[in-house]
């Protein structure tokens, strides 16, 4: 036998036991899996964390119907039952139109306010085969004062109740359990009291999640109002709380200074402060409803 | 002497061809469907991967969590979130063999009845499970179909008491595969 055909039966043998090796786990047979986009999803239970909007919207094709309480603050003693006699409240309904774009309207009670939102996710968190380090949205909201007109004498005009907010969302989830936001902030009053305040205030709002259980997660923001541009005595808001979901609910139990449960009240109107227990207890609760059902393939 | 090595050779070469036999498909349909008095639910995924080798029987899948999906976006984020946890357990897997591959003759059409045993492994649980599944053999083509139960409770899938009512305490999961030859 010569050289060259011991090399080619050895050759074939040992090809052969190398394919029988390999067998022994069928799916790498199939090589290396296609990489797929990984979008991060649920860093926050909810569209909002307390009283700010979070990165999440609301899925198409999803009405997402919010009742939320501010009770009255804990300084007011046992006559008050420690601020629950007095209730302010906000009812509203955010819809998905995609899964980038959420519409939402609401009426809070406080200062008989109607205010309308959009809001559009442009960058979504993502790993595998894109990587993006964040989710970043865009907010604008539309708020409308429709309290009597203090002075009836004069030439009221509508614009007047006018407020408009615009907000950019940037966030990360870190982990499983932990997810971080900072949303740089813009309000602008059409009307304000005196000269001195201005028109359009800017804050810095940051906001953070921390997954305790599966169902269960505490939640913190605060709003920072850059100085001179409020008269003395207003504060900037800071907010704690709870997340708890079961199911198609989300409950959120929270602890806040601020009143309002939307962005003008909320940067603008804060005058109550945790140091001398003006703290509201309060509470959202978000039901979902699928509207629309998407297609399954 | 060279002519009847260089034979023996190719006969076995060709003899690892044929036993190198293989099947499989990267978009076979798996579903599953709880129902409850309360509520009915189902996922779909058609991304499930899977190969099978036809000297042996032998059979493997994998299946990709994230990608089932639900009717109701927010079931979707808890069945990945509360439930499977896929993000640390991305993939179920099963390895194992159909029974009585015997039976199948892949030279004859027809349906085989058979009887598939293995190791499943379901968030981060393994478990060894048997279900009864069909193969149909037409022209060059395999399918393989299954429906089995599988007790949610057996891979330390937790379902608070809140939705326990929704939640059936076992799915009905169906498989349904269409099995390509693999070319190397």
């Amino acid at each position: 036998m010569s050289k060259f055909s011991l090399f080619l039966l050895l050759f074939t043998l040992s090809s052969g036991a190398v394919l029988y090796a390999q067998e022994d786990d069928l799916l790498a047979l199939l090589g290396e899996e296609e990489e797929t986009i990984e979008y991060a999803n649920a860093s926050f239970k909810t569209n909002r964390v307390i009283n700010l909007h979070s990165l999440e919207s609301t899925s198409a094709g999803v009405l997402d119907i919010k009742i939320s309480h501010r009770f009255g603050t804990l300084n007011r003693g046992a006559y008050e039952l420690f601020g629950l006699d007095n209730a302010s409240i906000r009812i509203g309904g955010d819809y998905g139109i995609t899964d980038q774009l959420t519409v939402g309207l609401g009426r809070s009670s406080y200062q008989k306010t109607f205010d309308g939102f959009v809001k559009y996710k442009f960058l979504r968190q993502s790993k595998g085969k894109k990587v993006m380090p964040v989710t970043a949205a865009i907010l604008a909201t539309t708020a409308i004062q429709s309290m009597k007109w203090q002075n009836p004498d004069r030439e009221n005009y509508f614009s007047s109740r006018m407020y408009y907010t615009f907000q950019l969302i940037l966030g990360r989830k870190f982990s499983e359990n932990f997810s971080l936001q900072v949303s740089p902030t813009v309000v602008h009053r059409n009307l304000v009291k005196t000269a001195a305040e201005a028109h359009d205030v800017y804050a810095i709002a940051a906001a953070g999640r921390i997954k305790l259980t599966k169902r269960v997660a505490l939640n913190a923001e605060y709003t920072y109002v850059l100085p001179d541009q409020l008269l003395p005595g207003f504060r900037n808001a800071l907010s704690v709380g709870f997340d708890i979901e079961t199911g198609g609910h989300v409950f959120q139990l929270h602890f806040t200074n601020s009143t309002s449960m939307i962005e003008p009240g909320l940067v603008t109107q804060t005058v109550e402060t945790w140091g001398n227990g003006g703290i509201h207890f309060g509470f959202n609760v978000s039901r979902v409803f699928t509207v629309v059902r998407p297609k399954i393939q | 002497m060279k002519k009847i090595t260089i034979a023996v050779a190719c006969l076995l070469m060709a003899g690892t061809a044929l036993q190198a036999q293989k099947y499989f498909t990267r978009d076979g349909n798996v579903a599953f469907f709880s129902s409850t008095p309360i509520e009915n639910i189902e996922a779909h995924n058609s991304k499930a991967t899977s190969v099978l080798d036809t000297e042996s029987g032998r059979m493997e899948f994998a299946i990709l969590i994230k990608a089932f999906q639900f009717e109701k976006a927010l079931m979707q984020e808890h069945f990945n979130e509360n439930y499977m946890e896929s993000s640390t357990y991305p993939k179920a897997t099963f390895k194992g063999a159909v029974k009585d591959w015997s039976k199948v003759n892949l030279s004859k059409e027809g349906e085989y009845p058979v009887i598939v045993a293995g190791d499943m492994t379901i968030h981060g649980v393994t478990q060894t499970v048997e279900a009864p599944g069909v193969i149909t053999v037409k022209g060059d083509a395999i399918y393989a179909a299954s429906e089995f139960p599988i007790a949610v409770a057996d891979y330390d899938i937790e379902i608070p008491a809140v939705v326990r009512d929704n939640i059936a305490k076992e799915v009905k999961v169906t498989v349904a595969i269409d099995y390509q030859p693999l070319s190397r």
